[in-house]
């Protein structure tokens, strides 16, 4: 298992994209905004911390066809399969090694690029927080959408329609902890359910996209 | 005499052809009297006027949207445990019609809450988890046209139909958190005091049992239509091989 990740992470720095890709949409994305909306930096602080979470739900959502679709094509993944690591194993691999890639370099951009959008000083800590317990979840559901569509040619589209309703709960949670601890609110309640989310998936999720994986690769 | 029999297509042809018509006579008196006596026969409501007929639509195609969804969980499960193809298509057959009841109910929603609440659309909780019921029928209307092969798509959609409820559910408990509404709590539950007026409940039940009706018939409908589509093409690939 550690052969896996090390080696998918060495094929994520070296084939480039992988810490790139979501890195600079992320930036993009947060960039772009203050020119969407204007300048004013009461209204940039107010929508800070939701913006900071859908940057990197949609940076995350980018990278994810390629946790699969690469491995599949050159038909490592048929080699994987018939190895004697389970195959809830190779998927929890996958979605860690995504999360490695895509999600930690989030979680630690996510300050930086708070400055330039006016980010309440209280709140910095809970973007931070909020993006280190929510993004494994966003790993782990965008591995179980990668599974389902791992298969079919065009599959990009059809993995963000998937995806998409299944983050929802959540960036609920992730930017309402985000959005109390801006305001000085009390965030534990969202943040305890954040939580509860992120254990959930990543404790249940790996066998579903096991089960789907399986079905693809039949 | 078990439930199981009538996961022999043949069977089942047989017996929704025989039942087909009586449930479409049902579903055609219980509508027309419904809605007739809903649209024409119920005074105004003392506060919302005329507008609180919407409700002979808005309820009972909300109610069968979910209970679409519901049904198409057993369906997924009967498949995953028993690998029946009448339930894998059963399945499939109900997704587009629970969408659209989604749609209705989205749109009458709408239409009632432009006069009632001054506004189409609102982000509130009841509203929002319809919405994204209805990204979950999209999706899964979706992989199945994606797949070719039919039992992997059968699988998969059924996957993602357990997990899809799952989540169904935790989004429907998260917005709740994130928004309090401008929809009313329940009204038709049995049990409660505070229910709606009788006046309007009894040809709103009419109504419901219609669009249950409707429900079963579209589904039985489109599924006959499914096995037919498979076995012409199973015989199609047949007569090409000869």
């Amino acid at each position: 298992m550690k052969a896996l990740l090390i080696r998918d992470l060495m094929l994520a720095i070296r084939a480039g994209g992988g810490f790139g890709l979501g890195l600079a949409f992320f930036l993009i994305v947060t960039v772009l905004v203050p020119f969407g909306v204007g300048p004013q930096t009461e209204l940039l602080s107010r929508i800070a911390p939701g913006i900071l979470w859908i940057g990197a739900l949609l940076a995350c959502l980018l990278s994810l066809d390629r946790i699969l679709a690469l491995d599949w094509e050159d038909g490592s993944l048929d080699l994987l399969a018939t190895a004697p690591l389970p195959m809830e194993g190779i998927v929890s691999i996958k979605a860690l090694a995504h999360w490695i890639t895509t999600g930690l370099p989030l979680v630690l951009a996510a300050p930086v690029l708070g400055v330039l959008l006016s980010l309440p000083v209280p709140a910095y800590q809970w973007v931070v927080i909020s993006l280190a317990v929510g993004t494994p979840a966003l790993s782990v559901i965008g591995t179980f959408g990668a599974a389902l569509t791992v298969g079919l040619k065009r599959g990009g589209l059809l993995m963000s329609l998937l995806v998409l309703p299944l983050y929802v709960p959540t960036l609920i949670f992730g930017a309402e902890v985000a959005r109390r601890g801006a305001e000085g609110l009390t965030v534990q309640t969202p943040l305890l359910l954040l939580a509860g989310i992120s254990f959930g998936v990543i404790a249940l999720l790996p066998f579903a996209s096991a089960a789907v994986l399986r079905i693809n690769l039949r | 005499m078990s439930l199981w029999e009538y996961a022999n297509p043949v069977k089942f042809i047989r017996t929704t052809d025989k039942v087909l018509p009586w449930i479409w006579a049902l579903t055609g008196i219980c509508l027309l009297t419904g809605l007739v006596w809903g649209f024409f026969f119920t005074p105004d409501d003392f506060r919302q006027g005329s507008t609180v007929k919407i409700i002979y639509i808005h309820v009972p195609s909300a109610l069968m949207a979910i209970n679409a969804w519901l049904m198409m969980l057993v369906a997924s499960l009967v498949w995953i445990v028993r690998r029946h193809h009448v339930s894998a298509l059963a399945a499939r057959a109900a997704a587009p019609v629970g969408a659209v009841m989604t749609m209705i109910a989205l749109a009458t929603g709408a239409f009632w809450g432009q006069p009632m609440w001054g506004t189409w659309w609102a982000w509130d909780p009841r509203l929002t988890s319809f919405l994204i019921l209805f990204l979950f029928y999209l999706g899964y209307m979706a992989l199945w046209e994606a797949i070719e092969n039919d039992d992997t798509a059968a699988d998969l959609t059924s996957i993602l139909c357990l997990v899809g409820s799952v989540f169904a559910i935790l989004s429907r408990y998260a917005v709740n958190f994130w928004n309090q509404g401008l929809h009313q709590g329940a009204t038709l539950s049995l049990d409660k005091e505070e229910n709606i007026s009788d006046v309007f409940w009894f040809p709103l039940l009419v109504c419901i049992a219609g669009f249950v009706l409707l429900f079963i018939a579209l589904v039985f409908l489109r599924t006959q239509t499914e096995i037919r589509a498979r076995r012409t093409r199973a015989l199609l690939a047949r007569e090409g091989q000869a």
